[in-house]
């Protein structure tokens, strides 16, 4: 299983032909306390690019995209109960949907976790 | 990821792009305080995190560092009466009934009885001289200055204490902090003042604040604000709170925010601050637009500030509509969030009058999605302040 960033903050676990989304540590820590999630339904079309999920801190309310094109076969229904989850553990417990992948070439422009970290690093 | 929408930090003046630092600029940020722009000057928006800071406040004492906000004082070559008398023409309170070293909250009117500022005014004598303390807004205190300029008379003296810093000390516990530095303050009941002084330094102290809880406001000469913080934070109950926290607070607290839920198009009797009209100024009518606000005091505004809880967890904020059933936009909301003490989101918005009464259901529509919304009676949560008897 491999994992890529994009410069959004998302990122993506691919493994086989799903992969799952969620947005990084350091994406949480930016936003603070998280209070909500509106993550996206099972079986919604998504282009890479388009937003596919909400979340809001107590300050403020960010979008979060597509980082590949495909279909969603699952959204963390935990997260509308437990949105904390983003704070505690954003690259496990905390993660938005799962999306089969239509094009894996899309994967090439993203990062991989030395790269982002080193991104991360600049901001 | 991008923000959608943002904290309402990007409150500097127009034509203000400078960004000032406060006093205790080096201290917040030796704390971990997370800077931004803010009415003009870097302020910390979070330490540990909005909620936890939040929560703090309602069950100890949190330390805010406000000297963004406008310290002004009046005084007259020849007494204070022709001050007050001036400044009653753009206050609709009671200025010249207030007792000595009592706080009164007031507005700031423009010709139409719009509201340019709200502000705390406190009648003071320091050093045998009879004076008028007041504080105003940050983001608005220099327009404030050179609007009350155009009314003061010429034998009066406005003087903006730039020198001095505000922190204040908010919290049920706040009382026993502060009481065991500056003895004394346990004394003052809310909206009284006095001076005190801690290791020679000279402190003016009101029991008052903005967030719904007792404590107290904190006058101090600039070069003494970090090594009092400091003790402030060495006590067991205090810890320093941001500005996330401060909407938060006052949001619960049912408490207007200028620019957001005040502003020159509203006024005194729209925002529901008809208490801020003293019965003996009502009488009288004699302050800017006064025919306009008691005609609608009398006969009800066209649309009024109202607070609303929000159905489910997603916060409805500022600059969403409120819309009719057939989605024509009736109101609009002007702060809104998740409201840590509650674990919902709340807002306030500014609605028709027939739709103003609690319990009426309205819908609000936010980014393409729409919200059930019920109009709540104020504060959400209950004010804690401390009228009446010492500790």
């Amino acid at each position: 299983m491999s994992r890529y960033f994009t410069e959004d903050h998302e990122w993506i676990d691919v493994d086989g032909d799903v992969a799952t989304v969620g947005i990084s540590d350091y994406a949480q820590g930016a936003l603070g306390d998280i209070v909500f999630v509106d993550v996206p339904e099972e079986g919604r079309a998504l282009s890479k690019g388009d937003e596919a999920a909400v979340v809001e801190s107590v300050k403020a309310a960010s979008d979060v995209y597509a980082p590949v094109s495909g279909t969603v076969v699952e959204g963390n229904a935990q997260l509308s109960d437990e949105p904390g989850l983003v704070n505690t553990d954003p690259e496990g417990e905390g993660w938005f949907f799962k999306i089969t992948l239509s094009d894996a070439s899309e994967l090439d422009g993203l990062m991989d976790e030395t790269a982002y970290a080193a991104f991360v690093a600049k901001l | 990821m991008s923000d959608a929408t943002d904290l309402n930090v990007e409150d500097a003046p127009e034509g203000q792009d400078i960004i000032q630092t406060l006093p205790l600029d080096a201290w917040h940020r030796a704390r971990g305080g997370r800077m931004v722009p803010f009415a003009g000057y870097e302020m910390p928006v979070q330490y540990e995190g909005i909620m936890a800071e939040h929560l703090w406040t309602r069950e100890s004492a949190g330390l805010f560092d406000v000297s963004h906000m406008g310290q002004v004082v009046f005084t007259g070559d020849n007494g204070l009466a022709p001050v007050i008398a001036a400044l009653e023409k753009v206050l609709p309170g009671d200025i010249a009934g207030l007792g000595d070293r009592k706080n009164r909250y007031s507005l700031l009117l423009n010709e139409e009885g719009g509201i340019l500022d709200d502000l705390m005014v406190t009648k003071r004598t320091l050093d045998g001289a009879e004076e008028l303390y007041m504080v105003v807004n940050g983001a608005t205190k220099y327009d404030d200055i050179a609007y009350l300029l155009d009314f003061i008379p010429d034998d009066a003296t406005l003087n903006l204490l730039d020198e001095q810093a505000l922190l204040a000390l908010q919290g049920p516990k706040a009382v026993d902090a502060l009481s065991r530095i500056v003895p004394g303050v346990e004394a003052l009941v809310f909206m009284t003042a006095a001076d005190f002084s801690w290791n020679d330094v000279p402190l003016w102290i009101s029991r008052s604040g903005y967030t719904g809880e007792d404590g107290y406001e904190i006058s101090i000469p600039a070069e003494h604000a970090a090594a009092f913080a400091d003790l402030l934070c060495e006590q067991a109950e205090v810890k320093p709170i941001g500005l996330g926290a401060r909407d938060s607070l006052r949001l619960e607290a049912g408490l207007p925010l200028y620019g957001h839920d005040l502003d020159p198009e509203t006024t005194p009797v729209m925002a529901d601050l008809g208490f801020a009209l003293a019965k003996k100024r009502r009488e009288a009518a004699d302050f800017l637009g006064a025919e306009r606000i008691l005609a609608e005091r009398e006969n009800g505004p066209a649309v009024k500030r109202v607070g609303l809880t929000v159905a489910g967890r997603q916060p409805v904020r500022e600059g969403a509509s409120v819309v009719a059933e057939d989605g024509s936009v009736i109101g609009r909301v002007t702060s809104g969030g998740f409201a840590p003490s509650m674990g919902a989101p709340i807002a306030m918005a500014y609605v028709p009058t027939e739709l103003a009464t609690p319990g009426t259901v309205l819908k609000l529509l936010q980014r393409g999605k729409t919200h059930d919304a019920t109009v709540t009676a104020m504060p959400f949560v209950p004010h804690r302040y401390v009228r009446s008897g010492a500790k």
